[in-house]
């Protein structure tokens, strides 16, 4: 499927869009992690939680379960939450 | 590295990025290399000792979660660490934890290439035996039970969350370890971190509090004395201390510094050769703790008699109107002979302090908040 990255992650995965597989969203992470070795600790805690300042939406819809099943034509986008200064 | 430099760098970690500086034979120019990760939160940045070259940074930014860059050539390339300091899944029925910060890096001894050690924010105490590249949780204290009593939570830490810092390795023994915690009082370990025991004795506590409860000390920054290793000087929430071992309890040399100055602070320097000389630079810990210089009037203080008697060191610094701070990591000396001090403030201004504070210097304005500053020795 395809997941739109943030800029603040392109030092990762070099582009915005990038192709990733997995049948929920922390396996989408492991997948992620795979192709691009540290990103999913930047997004994803050492206790398998979002972190704070993250969001993630697949096919528009706001989402914090990583437990989330996905399908391989969903979209997810990972964005830094619009907060702070 | 300009050819003619001291040998000395300055590294300067602030809350959006780090930068080094390069000084000349006389510490008076200073060659400016940065920004580093601009944008990043910077915690700390530390030169290993044991081969000059290779630096750690502590990072995250106000969205991703922390890491740990490494670079083996002085800045000009960075990786980030394979893995970096993270908590164990709880085998047990504490609460999980997830590192915010790391806040603290310390090189190891010298006879341990390679190893380093972390400190986190929330408290934790991580250990790499690969130069940095990937980190070990220590659960004798992440995951013991008193220890997670004596850190209490988020709620109960600095505003910029609670912290493990301090890390000492004693140079006569790799196996003797030493941190503070903010708050959650001073540890000390003679098994290199399998097991530990409190250094709290004739620390003070806030009034009201009871003195004997671990979790109430919050030692802002400990020292050893490089010359006599069995000195440790601390900066307290509620003082300045000295202890001489094999003694337990603190003694608080803070006591004859000037009543209208006190003696709180963040930061506590030792001098690299002389046990005796110590420097603290006060904060105004008054009624709701404004954490700046006190009276707007920003000043080291030093002893030369192990804290006897204190001197102020302010010719050169503002002496009116500067309200800001020094942090706990952001004040230190070199190693030469005779040795100069180093500051960076909250406002981003970056100071040497010659003769040993005697006439100090700006060597750089309009940096962000400055968090960390260390000065090493390049080969």
């Amino acid at each position: 499927m395809n997941v739109l990255v943030p800029s603040a992650l392109r030092s990762y995965t070099s582009v915005s869009q990038v192709e990733a597989t997995g049948d929920t969203l922390l396996m989408l992470f492991a997948d992620l992690d795979r192709r691009y070795p540290g990103l999913r600790f930047r997004v994803v805690d050492e206790q398998d939680r979002l972190r704070p300042n993250m969001r993630i939406f697949v096919n528009g819809l706001g989402v914090r379960d990583l437990d989330h099943a996905l399908q391989p034509t969903d979209f997810v986008a990972i964005v830094m939450a619009l907060s702070g200064g | 590295m300009n050819p003619s430099s001291s040998g000395l760098v300055l590294l300067v970690a602030t809350r959006k990025g780090a930068w080094l500086f390069h000084g000349d034979s006389q510490r008076n120019a200073w060659t400016v290399d940065g920004p580093h990760f601009l944008g990043h939160n910077i915690s700390h940045v530390q030169l290993d000792p044991r081969d000059g070259r290779t630096l750690l940074a502590a990072a995250k930014t106000g969205h991703l979660g922390p890491t740990v860059f490494r670079s083996t050539d002085l800045g000009q390339t960075w990786k980030e660490a394979h893995r970096p300091p993270a908590f164990e899944k709880p085998s047990n029925s504490l609460p999980a934890r997830a590192v915010d910060h790391t806040f603290w890096l310390t090189p190891g001894h010298t006879s341990e290439r390679d190893t380093w050690y972390a400190g986190t924010s929330p408290q934790g105490l991580f250990r790499s035996e690969d130069g940095g590249v990937s980190w070990a949780p220590l659960p004798a204290v992440n995951d013991d039970p008193q220890f997670r009593e004596w850190m209490g939570t988020v709620q109960d830490g600095t505003p910029d969350g609670p912290k493990l810092h301090s890390i000492i390795v004693d140079p006569r023994d790799p196996a003797h370890l030493l941190f503070g915690m903010s708050g959650g009082g001073v540890h000390e370990s003679s098994d290199a971190g399998r097991s530990w025991s409190t250094l709290i004795e004739g620390m003070q506590v806030v009034d009201g509090f009871d003195a004997a409860s671990v979790t109430f000390h919050d030692p802002h920054c400990v020292r050893i004395c490089p010359s006599h290793p069995d000195r440790l000087y601390q900066q307290n929430h509620c003082g300045i201390y000295r202890l001489d071992r094999p003694a337990t309890a603190w003694q608080r040399i803070g006591r004859s510094m000037p009543a209208d100055v006190g003696d709180i602070g963040f930061p506590m320097v030792v001098h690299p050769h002389d046990a005796d000389t110590a420097w603290v630079f006060p904060m105004d810990g008054t009624d709701v703790w404004p954490r700046t210089s006190p009276a707007g009037r920003p000043a080291a203080y030093g002893t030369r008699d192990g804290g006897q008697t204190w001197q102020r060191l302010d010719q050169g610094l503002p002496q009116q109107q500067a309200w800001w701070t020094v942090k706990r990591q952001a004040m230190t000396s070199d190693t030469l002979p005779a040795p100069a001090l180093y500051l960076g403030n909250t406002s981003g201004e970056l100071w040497i302090g010659h003769d040993g504070g005697a006439r100090w210097a700006c060597i750089a304005r309009h940096l962000p908040e400055i968090y960390a500053v260390e000065v090493a020795a390049l080969r």
